[in-house]
């Protein structure tokens, strides 16, 4: 994967500038909280419109504000961990999962649902409600939600920053195994140092709404 | 207790009335409490004191406004009469159409409620996984606001069911065509020893609504069931 973004968005007092180039497949987003980490995610989803900007993934563009190209979150094939989760309440664990999947028809499974469920161990969970899950079981449920909706870039925003330590040493290795089973191109938002030497190959730093530097680790 | 033949068809008339009133304004009550609750755009104060304007005017006014708009002689009557063959001066259809119009704004303030405290990250996160903004509305936000879209439209029936000064305004109080409950409960207190078919008529009243309530509960807990097991 060849991921080029170049973003100048401005919300308020807050001010990003962000030009990033990166090989991947597992791209770290590391810096503190308040840094933008989220909100460039937000922008890579289609979610936030960028004051300006060009964001491209391969020979796809996806954003050129120069030439008024902007696709919509549906249309990027992503799949995004949020921080907290949001699992459908209405649907069971089993749709849940499944949801994204219809959409992405055109595309080739990265995953099966098989693959996934035995991957992230939620062959118990299948028939549950969502609100009756553990942070942890959320998150895992969501991680799978979004490898089955067949993305082509997936984006993680502090997967286990609601979680405790317990909770994120249960989720650690499911992330391992997700990096080691499938390649799939991955922008994994962390303030965690731990979690970056982990689970990235390449580490981009963001500071105060910028990228100050950008090291590949070696594996 | 016996009804006279005209109670009764006062009687299926009404429901009659409410029904179509609450199911045929659904659809649009829905779309306008979404663009209320989830859109910005030019002239949204307006179209929120439009649908409102109802629940503040005398009935009378919005009887007469519809007299002079869907009338016989008005712009979109003689239109709707012309093109579709669509009438509703002085028929059960234009009670329905004045009813309808009453309930309206209580309508959308329940469905609106129920798609505002809906949270918007869950549409967003259904849109990164794939799902066109209409389908965003098909499986997220319009099954998340079930409950209060029956909500609101029991309270449309219930209000549609009791409508008396639009409905008399615009379509009069003809037995058989336009005379519902309320408009005969009305023509019963105008004439001497007209007590008897009044409180008949009220007791009907209070039954109807009673059930409506009890039904609208039972609905609700079923589809809160049935949710659970899936």
């Amino acid at each position: 994967m060849r991921l080029a973004l170049d973003i100048q968005h401005k919300a308020g007092p807050f001010n990003l500038d962000v030009k990033l180039e990166c090989a991947g497949p597992v791209t770290a987003i590391f810096g503190p909280s308040g840094a933008g980490k989220t909100t460039l995610l937000n922008i890579l989803a289609g979610l936030v419109r960028p004051t300006r900007g060009r964001i491209s993934v391969d020979d796809r563009v996806w954003l050129d504000t120069a030439r008024g190209v902007c696709l919509a979150p549906h249309e990027r094939a992503i799949g995004y961990v949020f921080q907290e989760g949001r699992l459908f309440p209405h649907l069971s664990v089993r749709h849940n999962l499944t949801y994204g999947e219809a959409f992405a028809k055109d595309r080739a499974p990265v995953a099966t649902f098989d693959e996934v469920v035995s991957l992230l161990g939620l062959a118990p969970l299948l028939t549950r409600r969502t609100r009756n899950l553990s942070g942890g079981e959320q998150q895992r449920v969501a991680i799978g939600r979004a490898l089955l909706a067949r993305p082509r870039l997936m984006l993680m925003d502090e997967p286990l920053a609601s979680l405790d330590a317990a909770r994120r040493a249960e989720i650690l290795p499911y992330l391992d195994r997700l990096r080691a089973r499938f390649a799939i191109p991955t922008l994994y938002v962390s303030h965690s140092a731990e979690e970056v030497e982990r689970l990235a190959d390449e580490v981009a730093t963001m500071e105060a709404g910028a990228i100050t530097g950008l090291r590949r680790l070696t594996r | 207790m016996t009804f006279t033949p005209d109670e009764i068809t006062a009687i299926w008339l009404s429901l009659k009335v409410a029904t179509a009133a609450t199911l045929a304004s659904l659809p649009l009550a829905i779309g306008v409490a979404w663009l209320l609750a989830r859109r910005d755009f030019f002239g949204k104060a307006l179209l929120n004191g439009l649908v409102h304007l109802p629940l503040v005017l005398p009935p009378v006014v919005t009887g007469y406004l519809l007299l002079i708009g869907f009338g016989k002689r008005g712009p979109i009557g003689q239109a709707l009469d012309a093109c579709c063959g669509i009438v509703f001066s002085f028929r059960w259809t234009g009670a329905a159409l004045a009813c309808a119009v009453m309930a309206f704004p209580l309508v959308v303030r329940a469905i609106r409620l129920a798609i505002e405290s809906i949270d918007p990250k869950l549409e967003a996160a259904a849109s990164t996984l794939g799902a066109r903004p209409v389908l965003v509305f098909a499986t997220i936000t319009l099954p998340l606001a079930i409950p209060g879209i029956l909500a609101g439209a029991i309270l449309g029936f219930a209000k549609a069911l009791g409508e008396f000064g639009a409905t008399i305004t615009f379509v009069s109080n003809i037995p058989g065509e336009t005379q519902t409950i309320a408009t005969s409960i009305y023509s019963y207190t105008q004439v001497p020893g007209g007590d008897a078919g009044a409180i008949r008529l009220t007791l009907v009243s209070v039954a109807i609504a009673m059930i409506a309530l009890m039904a609208s509960e039972l609905l609700a807990r079923r589809i809160l069931r049935k949710a659970s097991d899936l």
